[in-house]
């Protein structure tokens, strides 16, 4: 086994903790409530005695993703193709109306997939079962919601409806994941109540580049907020516009709070392998399998590589399931205009 | 010093790394955890976890490298085992809900249906109580959990709650087997880890 020095070592604060961590904070806010003053942004109280099942709690919603990693997400966009994703060893299917790639390629406003595929997926395959809607609209979540879709993305890659806020993700039962392509937009996500965070990357391109990068500047701002002082800690705080505690817990973890995956520009068993030593927890594919010529092996290779990227030999083994002849065409990022970046959007 | 070994292919493996450790700081115990991912991972192990995730997942991999034939060999000899959600579905011999067939162990004498609580939304936290623990309750965290619907041989449940109105198997246990629906390792709650580790010094 290869040990990866973008770790932060196995684990020194349990899951409870960080459960407990979510509900001291709304302690406060809590309390003015009952004074009257409004706040919604932070998990509802639960009793000490749970006597009948109590759904949605924020155990459950970041218990979620917890079960999802070392595994791949992969983008689908019709029943075929999610049969094609469990049969592989996904542990979830992300349904769009388009690709990433296809996305890029028509233009146009980008959004939620058909309600009717979405339920048809559900109905057919039994991996849990995410879809996107486009940033700050509350509504496309609610409808998610209530159709039964197990994760929401609140995603770049679909077209925004809100310049200035994202969606209050704790009014939801649902869990949700954001993109991030530094801290300060990860932290800002989790005060908003997302349960997951997946790195922006490029989405569409078939170019893992900004994957790779977004990742090592998340890890890097979290080496240096463990070498701050308190006071620097709270300014940096200030500076992302996030409660000082959440940066606190995060230098103490040296990781984010919540499950972190990889995504934007996956297309090979390497690239996958590649993020996971980098530290992600888990993988998102979006077009790199449906736009190959070879997704059935592709999505085989990717779920290998994902589990076994500590070794070599098994790496190795899932490149040789795939041809480079068959990968999708990457775009070069340099090549695209600052307005063809879906990164950008939703700071 | 028990080893303990965790199948560290997909899921919730950091969250037992960190419960078990704990379990053996709370009863005096020196405990290594040993992550599993291939055959001869397993040498010298004197339990295993099977932790929650994609069932679907761990057992293609699992069937992949190799470690499931060696893992059904070691649990058939009677190495002790603490399997959770995915877990569970792993261990059982006959399962319900699913879409064809998938590769699993196939050790214990239960039927699991899988998701049986149904989706993420339905997902749930209740107080329960385990035939093999004393003390308080016990804090069940159920995500898209299974639930056992059927047991013979030497099976024999550990939990069940009122859902809906009808009584739910959510554990069971068997010889040196123990499979839950929930989630012990979300909780600070280390009892069922520790219940492990007794079976584990025999």
């Amino acid at each position: 086994m290869e040990a990866s020095p973008y770790h932060p070592g196995l684990v020194e604060v349990g899951f409870r903790e960080i459960v407990d961590f979510f509900y001291k904070l709304a302690e406060a806010a809590d309390r003015l409530r009952e004074e009257g003053e409004f706040f919604v942004y932070q998990p509802r109280a639960l009793p000490e005695r749970i006597e009948i099942p109590e759904r949605g709690t924020l155990s459950v919603k970041l218990g979620f993703p917890v079960y999802q990693k070392g595994g791949v997400v992969m983008d689908v966009t019709n029943v075929e193709q999610a049969e094609i994703a469990e049969d592989a060893g996904a542990v979830a299917v992300m349904v769009l109306d388009k690709l990433p790639y296809d996305v890029r390629k028509s233009g146009g406003v980008a959004r939620m997939a058909d309600v009717k595929v979405i339920e048809e997926v559900m109905e057919t395959i039994t991996i849990p079962v995410m879809a996107k809607v486009r940033i700050g609209h509350y509504m496309e979540a609610r409808i998610l919601e209530q159709i039964g879709v197990d994760m929401i993305d609140e995603s770049e890659v679909l077209t925004p409806v809100d310049e200035k806020h994202h969606i209050n993700k704790w009014l939801f039962t649902v869990p949700f994941v954001n993109g991030a392509r530094d801290l300060g937009e990860a932290l800002r996500r989790i005060t908003e109540g997302a349960s997951m965070i997946r790195t922006k990357g490029e989405a569409g391109t078939g170019n893992v580049a900004e994957a790779v990068r977004h990742m090592k500047i998340i890890q890097g701002e979290i080496k240096i907020l463990r070498s701050m002082t308190p006071e620097e800690r709270l300014r940096k705080a200030r500076e992302y516009g996030v409660p000082h505690q959440l940066v606190d817990l995060t230098a103490r973890l040296g990781r984010l709070p919540v499950v972190n995956f990889a995504a934007g520009g996956i297309a090979t068993p390497a690239d996958a392998a590649l993020m996971m030593w980098l530290g992600a927890d888990g993988i998102f594919v979006g077009s790199g399998i449906f736009k190959s010529r070879d997704p059935p092996e592709r999505a085989a290779a990717i779920v290998l590589a994902t589990s076994m990227w500590d070794d070599p030999e098994y790496v190795a083994e899932a490149q040789r399931m795939i041809s480079e002849q068959k990968s999708m065409m990457g775009i070069d990022i340099r090549k695209l205009k600052p307005e063809e970046l879906l990164q950008t959007r939703g700071v | 010093m028990v080893r303990v070994g965790i199948v560290a292919l997909q899921g919730g493996v950091s969250e037992h790394y960190y419960m078990v450790r704990r379990a053996g700081e709370r009863i005096g115990l020196g405990v290594e955890p040993v992550l599993l991912k291939k055959p001869g991972d397993l040498r010298d192990i004197d339990a295993v976890i099977i932790p929650g995730g994609e069932s679907t997942t761990i057992g293609i991999v699992a069937k992949r490298t190799g470690l499931l034939d060696e893992l059904r060999e070691a649990i058939l000899g009677g190495l002790p085992v603490l399997s959770t959600c995915a877990g569970a579905i792993i261990m059982a011999k006959k399962l319900a809900g699913t879409r064809g067939a998938q590769p699993i162990l196939g050790v214990m004498d239960v039927e699991v249906h899988r998701n049986y609580f149904g989706r993420q939304r339905e997902s749930f936290e209740v107080d329960l109580n385990i035939d093999f623990l004393s003390g308080p309750p016990f804090r069940g965290v159920f995500i898209r959990a299974p639930a056992f619907t059927d047991f013979w041989g030497d099976a024999r449940p550990a939990a069940a709650i009122e859902y809906n109105g009808r009584r739910v198997y959510v554990a069971a246990v068997e010889r040196a087997m123990i499979a839950t629906s929930f989630h012990p390792e979300l909780t600070g709650d280390t009892r069922i880890h520790e219940y492990l580790l007794s079976l584990a010094k025999k």
